[in-house]
């Protein structure tokens, strides 16, 4: 029973919002200095303050052979992040499809999926460099650091699907089976496009995940790094502002991809209605 | 320009794991009827409408379409539609594309099958909402884009799974009007499947009352409402009150049956002829019964009792005595013949019937013996 007849808050509230926005500083607040730092004019060092302003350091990244090899890295790490993004969506979407269906092993199988979420990516990196020194076959991005990457990536993808199917009725596939649609057509036609924007968090997730990742490649992806470990050893290399300007620039793609991702969303859903606005207006017009 | 079908359940049964769903029925639904599922949920009723549709396979038995054996056939190629509970309206797709779905399943071109889907919705008065998507309907609206979506596929049966359980009570009454007319203009099979009891005796031809995977009864409404075979469609039906007593004596083509500390129920000896000893279920209607205010009088085709409780329902009133022991026993006495005499809470009543308006329960008590009424003799 509230005793007091106050519209005030209670004190909760701001011991609440006092910790949230400690959260949100610490969060953004480092990074922030990274970005601003990258920022940093010709004669500035590593740290505040900024001794003038200028793009210098951006230029720096791609002139400088000694920063490493950073347009390589990068023209590694998309395609490896589209590649495992590809994968993550068809597996699991196929996966989500599969466990929608009772069958033998189907527990067991969830379970050793997800346990590889548990393994420390640093001791799965070592395992698969092992094995793939012990068969012989030169670990490479391509091949044994795409394994590594879809270990982490396919959980993921297979735990979000797996939220996804569990909203979706059974009946939508049975009203497109009872309408003639044949298993494929259910598929393209019903169950793709109603979770399409679950499959667009999958392929987000997918391509982020393998970006940014750095355990897992670390003895897998061969003799070209990726990006991670080539910003990982820049560090310990190299020591001018170079290193904030290239934290700016790969987080402004990551930002790049999952901005052109929300806005294709989204135009979609505005064309849509635009379209269903122009139809409704001339049959307005018609009758 | 539609074909009614013929639904021909042959021994059909269907078991999910242990649990018998349902057990062996034969059921043989003529072309061009209204049928009614009806019974309780677990029933097995929507299971054989599924059956029928082709979303489950029977365990054992055959299920026929015109005589012929639809068991393993794609619920496409059965020339059934079946109407979803909840419509299942694809979300993505404007109610012109939901209905041209089945167009655009079987490569009919763009242009033509958004024509034929106009026109579809026109017969359901939905041409206005061609292009809105199913979140921006009324429940009554996505029902009709339901029902155009299913008749565009030119079923011989159409197989409607509670399709008014989702509607207010003003638009479910509408709709139920608007199906049987839908219905009797098509002339093609309806097989509905409800589990209320007024719906199934307004709607259909043949209803079919089922408990426990088995069916109780199938035979028309007005016989299931007025001739119930056994003490569970009687009770399920509403409108009767069912006793049961041991048979005392048969002579003269009467049958004497003593209900425990209740009275003595006569009537025209039934075919066969019971045996003294033998317990017998009988159902008198609710609105064939009157009232006496003295207890004292004919002791036979009588039932005297407290009366427990009195609802008025406009045309008539309903009257609940608290029998000895027994279930309620309801009488429904027409307003002007209440009113005549009204009776009050507490009071002591005599109920009498004639012979001819006492119903023997040939089938007896039913699989399960009373589903609702609670209590038991």
């Amino acid at each position: 029973m509230a005793t007091h007849t106050t519209e005030g808050r209670p004190w909760t509230f701001y011991a609440l919002a006092g910790i949230f926005t400690l959260f949100v500083m610490f969060l953004y607040g480092p990074m922030a200095c990274v970005y601003i730092l990258s920022f940093q004019g010709p004669n500035g060092g590593l740290t505040f303050p900024l001794n003038g302003v200028s793009t210098h350091w951006f230029g720096a990244l791609f002139r400088q052979e000694r920063t490493g090899d950073i347009a390589g890295a990068f023209s590694r790490s998309v395609p490896l992040a589209i590649i495992v993004l590809t994968l993550t969506v068809i597996l699991s979407l196929a996966a989500g499809l599969a466990f929608r269906r009772r069958f033998l092993g189907a527990g067991l199988i969830f379970y050793v999926a997800i346990a590889s979420l548990i393994v420390p990516g640093l001791v799965l990196s070592v395992g698969i460099g092992l094995a793939f020194q012990m068969l012989g076959i030169p670990p490479r991005w391509y091949s044994s650091a795409l394994g590594a990457h879809l270990s982490w990536t396919l959980p993921f993808g297979l735990l979000i699907m797996f939220a996804i199917f569990s909203r979706l009725s059974r009946s939508y596939e049975e009203a497109a089976r009872d309408l003639g649609a044949s298993t494929w057509q259910s598929l393209c036609y019903v169950v793709i496009p109603i979770v399409l924007p679950g499959i667009i968090g999958v392929a987000l997730f997918g391509f982020t995940l393998s970006y940014d990742e750095f355990p897992r490649s670390w003895l897998t992806v061969g003799p070209n790094n990726t990006l991670p470990l080539e910003i990982w050893a820049m560090t310990t290399n190299i020591t001018s502002p170079a290193l904030y300007a290239l934290g700016t620039v790969t987080t402004v793609i990551s930002f790049v991809v999952i901005a052109v991702a929300l806005t294709s969303i989204a135009m979609i859903q505005s064309h849509r209605s635009r379209q269903r606005l122009a139809r409704e207006r001339a049959m307005r017009a018609g009758s | 320009m539609h074909q009614p079908g013929e639904v021909d359940l042959v021994n059909c049964a269907k078991s999910f794991g242990e649990t018998l769903a349902v057990d062996g029925i034969n059921l043989k639904i003529p072309a061009g009827t209204y049928c009614c599922l009806l019974g309780p949920s677990g029933c097995g009723k929507t299971t054989i409408l599924r059956m029928i549709a082709g979303h489950e396979t029977p365990t054992s038995g055959e299920v026929r379409i015109d005589g012929e054996n639809v068991v393993g056939l794609p619920p496409g190629r059965r020339g059934t539609a079946m109407m979803f509970q909840d419509y299942a309206l694809f979300p993505h797709l404007t109610c012109v594309d939901n209905v041209a779905f089945n167009l655009k399943a079987s490569g009919v071109p763009k242009p033509k099958r958004r024509e034929q889907a106009h026109e579809m919705l026109a017969r359901v008065q939905m041409a206005a909402f061609a292009d809105r998507v199913p979140a921006q309907l009324s429940g009554g609206q996505k029902q009709r884009i339901a029902l155009a979506r299913a008749l565009i596929t030119n079923p011989r049966v159409l197989l409607l799974d509670e399709p008014l359980s989702a509607l207010d009570e003003f638009l479910r009454l509408q709709m139920r009007g608007e199906l049987r007319r839908m219905q009797r203009d098509l002339g093609i099979t309806f097989v509905h499947v409800t589990h209320t009891q007024p719906e199934a005796i307004a709607l259909a031809d043949l209803v079919v009352v089922m408990d426990h995977g088995h069916i109780e009864q199938a035979a028309s409404a007005q016989d299931v409402y007025t001739k119930p075979l056994t003490a569970y469609v009687a009770r399920f039906m509403g409108g009767q009150n069912v006793l049961a007593g041991r048979v005392s004596a048969v002579f003269n083509g009467v049958v004497v049956l003593d209900l425990p500390e209740r009275g003595r129920v006569e009537f025209a000896a039934i075919d066969p002829v019971p045996r003294t000893g033998a317990t017998v279920h009988i159902s008198v209607r609710r609105d064939r019964i009157h009232l006496a205010k003295q207890t004292v009088g004919e002791r036979v085709n009588a039932l005297s009792g407290r009366v427990r409780a009195i609802e008025y329902q406009g045309a008539w009133v309903k009257v609940t005595l608290e029998g000895a022991g027994g279930e309620d026993f309801v009488v429904n006495l027409p307003d002007s013949e209440f009113f005549a005499d009204p009776v009050n809470f507490g009071d002591a009543v005599r109920a009498h019937w004639s012979a001819g308006d006492v119903h023997p329960l040939s089938g007896g008590a039913g699989r399960t013996d009373r589903p609702y009424a609670s209590g038991q003799n």
